[in-house]
C-alpha cells in the first residue's frame, strides 16, 4: 500500500478515490532559524490501512520523528511550518484546528517515545498517568480509569497490575516502563499508532519482548502501525511496508520483501551493507562514507548524489544538477537516476 | 521519617550552638564596651566598673557564655552581687539598655517582622512566579522581553530607592495611604484587616519589587527548560487540554527550585528585613538588632542573631520536606 508518488500526479490521477486509512501527500515540514529555514521533511507521501504496519527508516536528522510529530500535530503551536496533506479518517490532520486535533491525540491516534524515562512524567505514579489519558476521552469516574489502566498494565505483561499501578516511573525497568508507554498509548485503543524508535533505549533481550507486544496487541485491535527506526532488524520483523527516508525526503518505498531482497536506490543498499553480519570479512564495518547533506541548504540535484558512488553510471552530472522524480513500479517506488538495469548490476557486484 | 527528624534537629541544636558561640565571641572581641554604654555620659571609672559587675562582664569569658546557655534551659538570676532580679524561662538574658527581659523584647518585634514577611512573601511569590510563567509561555515575544526587562530594573533597584520612592509617591504626593505606624502589627487588631494592608503594603511592595525580578529569571527558565521535557510531549499526545499540560505537568516538575529559593528567602526575611524595616520605621527583629548592635546591647543582638539562624535552618527542613512533597524520587523510604 504504501505508495511513492508526486502529489500533483496522484491528486489528477484520482486515485486517491478509494480513501485509504491514512494518506500523506506532499507533507513538508520547515523550521525558520535564525541561520536560515530547515526543510525538515521534503515532500513525503504514503499510504496505511488499518491492520498495516509501515516502518519509517533512516538516519538521525533523516526527518522521521519530525514527520511522526507533524502528523500527531505536535508542531502545532511551534514555529515549524507544515504545509502538504495527511488525510486520516477523512480529516486533514496539517489543517485540523489544535482543539480538534486535541480529541484525536490518544483517542484515535496513539504514539509511543523513544525514552520512556524521560517520556514518563517523574512526579506521578505509572498508574496515575495511564489512568489520565483514559480519562481525557472517555466520560468515567476515576474508579473505572484506574480500573481501565489496570487491566491496561495487565494486558502489556506488568505482573501484579494492581500494585504497580501505584508506584512512579523511577521504580520500574526500562522495558516495564516502555510497558507503561505501551499501555498509556493503547489505553484508548486508537486506530492508529505511531512509535517512534520504540525499541532504541532498550536492552537487545527487551526489544524482541516489546516488539512482539506491539504486534500482538495491534492484531487485537486492527490498527495500523507507523514505526519509527533506524534499526532494519526491527523494519524486517515486524513491517509490512518500509519507507527509507533521507534528507528529508523518501528515497525509497515498498513492501518489506522488495526493500530487502529488490534494493533498488544506492541509499538502502549502503544503509544494508553497513549493518554488520555474523559473517562479514575479518570485523569491518562498510559505513555510507561523507555525510548527510544540510537540511538548511539541500543540494540542487539528487540529495544523495554528493555521497553515491554510482552518480558517473548516469552521466553528464544528472545527479547533481537534477532532482530525481519518483518512479513506482508495482508499489515499489524511488528516487534514483540509476536505471533497473543499472541497479541490478550493482546489487550483484557486491 | 522518625530519623530524618531526629538528624534535622541534631543539627539544628549544634547549629544554634556554633552561632551562639561565635556570636558571643564576636562581641568580646568588638570595639565596643557595653558597661560604658549601660553606664551612661559623664560616667565615672568607678561607675563603669559597677555597671561591668551588674551585667556581669567581669566574669570570664566561658563563664558568661554557660551562663548565658543555661538560661536556655532554666530560669536563672541576673545582676550584680546582692541586686540580683528573676530571669524567667526562657531567659535570654536582659537588655543592658533597657534591663528588659529580652524574651519580651522580642515577642513585641516579632509580629511586625512577620506581618511585613508575610504580605512581601505573597505579594513577590504570586508576581515572580506568575510572570515568570508568561514569560516562558510566550518566550521571544515582546510581552516576554518587557517582563524580562522589567525584571532587571527590579532586581538592580536598592531597597532604600524603591522604598523612599514610594514613601514619596503614595504618602508624600498623593497621599493615598498613610505612614506607617507601629500601632498596627497584625490584621486581628482593632483597627482590622484594611488598616494592616494599607500600613504595610508599601514595604510588601518595595521588598516585592527586589525579590520577585529573580524569582521571574528562575521560573522563567525552569520552565522553558520543563516545556521542553519529554513528559510534556507525552502530555500532549495524550489529548490533554493546554492547561493540564502547562499546570500539571509543567508547572509542577518546573517550581522544585523555586521552592527551594521561597525557603531560603523565608527564613532570611523572618530574620528580620534591616533595611526596609529602617525606611519604614517599622520596630521589627532587624530594626531592633540594628539599634541593639550600635548601643551594644549583647543580649539582644544574640537573640535575634540566634532566631535569626533559627529561621533559615527550619526553613531549609520545611524546603526538603516540600521536596519530597512534590518530587517522589526524594521521598524518604
Amino acid at each position: 500500500m504504501t505508495q511513492l508518488q508526486t502529489n500533483t500526479a496522484s491528486a489528477t490521477a484520482g486515485s486517491t478515490a478509494t480513501a485509504a486509512f491514512l494518506e500523506v501527500r506532499g507533507l513538508t515540514v520547515k523550521f525558520p532559524t535564525d541561520d536560515g529555514v530547515v526543510s525538515a521533511v521534503n515532500g513525503m507521501d504514503f499510504a496505511l490501512d488499518r491492520g498495516q504496519t509501515l516502518g519509517i527508516v533512516g538516519e538521525s536528522g533523516s526527518g522521521k520523528s519530525v514527520t511522526s510529530q507533524a502528523l500527531m500535530g505536535l508542531l502545532k503551536g511551534t514555529s515549524a511550518q507544515v504545509t502538504g496533506q495527511a488525510v486520516f479518517q477523512g480529516k486533514d490532520l496539517v489543517t485540523l484546528p489544535e482543539s480538534a486535533m486535541r480529541q484525536l491525540r490518544g483517542r484515535n491516534i496513539g504514539m509511543i517515545f523513544q525514552d520512556p524515562l524521560s517520556a514518563l512524567h517523574p512526579f506521578y505514579t505509572v498508574g496515575h498517568q495511564i489512568a489520565e489519558a483514559y480519562l481525557v476521552h472517555n466520560k468515567a469516574s476515576k474508579k473505572q480509569a484506574r480500573a481501565a489502566a489496570v487491566d491496561m498494565l495487565g494486558r502489556v505483561g506488568i505482573p501484579s497490575p494492581e500494585q504497580r499501578y501505584d508506584e512512579y516511573p523511577h521504580h520500574f525497568s526500562g522495558g516495564m516502563r516502555q510497558r507503561a508507554m505501551i499501555a498509556m498509548a493503547l489505553i484508548c485503543e486508537p486506530e492508529l499508532l505511531i512509535a517512534d524508535e520504540p525499541t532504541t533505549a532498550l536492552d537487545v533481550t527487551v526489544q524482541a519482548q516489546i516488539l512482539d507486544l506491539m504486534s500482538e496487541l495491534q492484531e487485537e485491535t486492527n490498527s495500523a502501525l507507523i514505526l519509527i527506526t533506524h534499526d532494519l532488524g526491527v523494519v524486517a520483523e515486524v513491517c509490512d511496508d518500509v519507507l527509507v527516508m533521507y534528507g528529508g525526503q523518501c528515497v525509497e518505498s515498498g513492501p518489506v520483501d522488495n526493500i530487502f531482497y529488490d534494493t533498488q536506490h544506492p541509499y538502502t543498499l549502503g544503509l544494508l551493507n553497513s549493518m554488520p553480519t555474523l559473517n562479514s570479512a575479518a570485523g569491518q564495518l562498510n559505513p555510507i562514507p561523507g555525510q548527510p547533506p544540510s537540511l538548511l541548504d539541500l543540494p540542487r540535484g539528487c540529495i544523495f548524489s554528493a555521497r553515491c558512488q554510482y552518480a558517473e553510471l548516469v552521466g553528464d552530472g544528472v545527479c547533481a544538477s537534477q532532482r530525481p522524480e519518483p518512479r513506482v513500479d508495482d508499489g515499489h517506488g524511488k528516487r534514483c537516476h540509476l536505471s533497473g538495469p543499472q541497479i541490478v548490476t550493482i546489487r550483484n557486484s557486491r | 521519617m522518625m530519623t530524618f527528624i531526629l538528624r534535622r534537629t541534631g543539627s539544628l541544636v549544634l547549629l544554634l550552638a556554633a552561632v551562639s558561640f561565635i556570636t558571643f565571641t564576636l562581641f568580646q572581641l568588638g570595639p565596643s564596651d557595653p558597661a560604658a554604654a549601660a553606664c551612661g555620659q559623664e560616667c565615672t571609672p568607678e561607675r563603669v566598673a559597677e555597671a561591668r559587675v551588674a551585667l556581669g562582664m567581669d566574669q570570664p569569658f566561658l563563664v558568661q557564655y554557660i551562663d548565658y546557655i543555661r538560661g536556655f534551659f532554666s530560669s536563672r538570676m541576673i545582676g550584680a552581687p546582692g541586686a540580683q532580679t528573676l530571669c524567667e524561662w526562657p531567659c535570654l538574658g536582659k537588655s543592658f539598655q533597657t534591663n528588659e527581659n529580652v524574651a519580651d523584647i522580642i515577642g513585641r518585634s516579632l509580629p511586625y517582622t512577620f506581618s511585613m514577611a508575610i504580605g512581601a512573601l505573597v505579594l513577590w511569590t504570586i508576581t515572580g512566579v506568575g510572570l515568570g510563567l508568561l514569560a516562558a509561555l510566550r518566550k521571544g515575544t515582546p510581552v516576554d522581553k518587557f517582563i524580562v526587562g522589567a525584571a532587571s530594573v527590579g532586581v538592580s533597584l536598592p531597597i532604600p530607592v524603591t522604598g523612599l520612592f514610594l514613601l514619596l509617591l503614595f504618602v508624600n504626593q498623593l497621599h493615598l495611604l498613610p505612614f506607617t505606624t507601629n500601632e498596627i502589627n497584625s490584621p486581628f487588631g482593632p483597627q482590622g484587616p484594611g488598616a494592616w494592608v494599607a500600613n504595610y503594603l508599601l514595604p510588601w511592595i518595595a521588598l516585592a519589587v527586589l525579590f520577585s525580578a529573580s524569582y521571574i529569571r528562575v521560573t522563567r527558565t525552569n520552565m522553558i527548560e520543563t516545556f521542553g521535557e519529554d513528559f510534556i510531549r507525552t502530555a500532549r499526545a495524550k489529548g490533554l487540554a493546554p492547561r493540564t499540560v502547562t499546570f500539571k505537568h509543567g508547572v509542577r516538575a518546573g517550581i522544585t527550585p523555586v521552592v527551594t529559593m521561597l525557603g531560603m528567602d523565608i527564613g532570611l526575611l523572618l530574620g528580620g528585613a534591616v533595611l526596609t524595616e529602617q525606611i519604614f520605621s517599622v520596630p521589627g527583629l532587624g530594626f531592633t538588632a540594628v539599634h541593639a548592635a550600635i548601643s551594644g546591647d549583647l543580649p539582644v543582638t544574640m537573640a535575634i542573631t540566634m532566631l535569626a539562624a533559627f529561621f533559615v535552618i527550619v526553613a531549609n527542613v520545611a524546603v526538603d520536606l516540600a521536596y519530597a512533597a512534590i518530587d517522589p524520587r526524594v521521598r524518604l523510604q
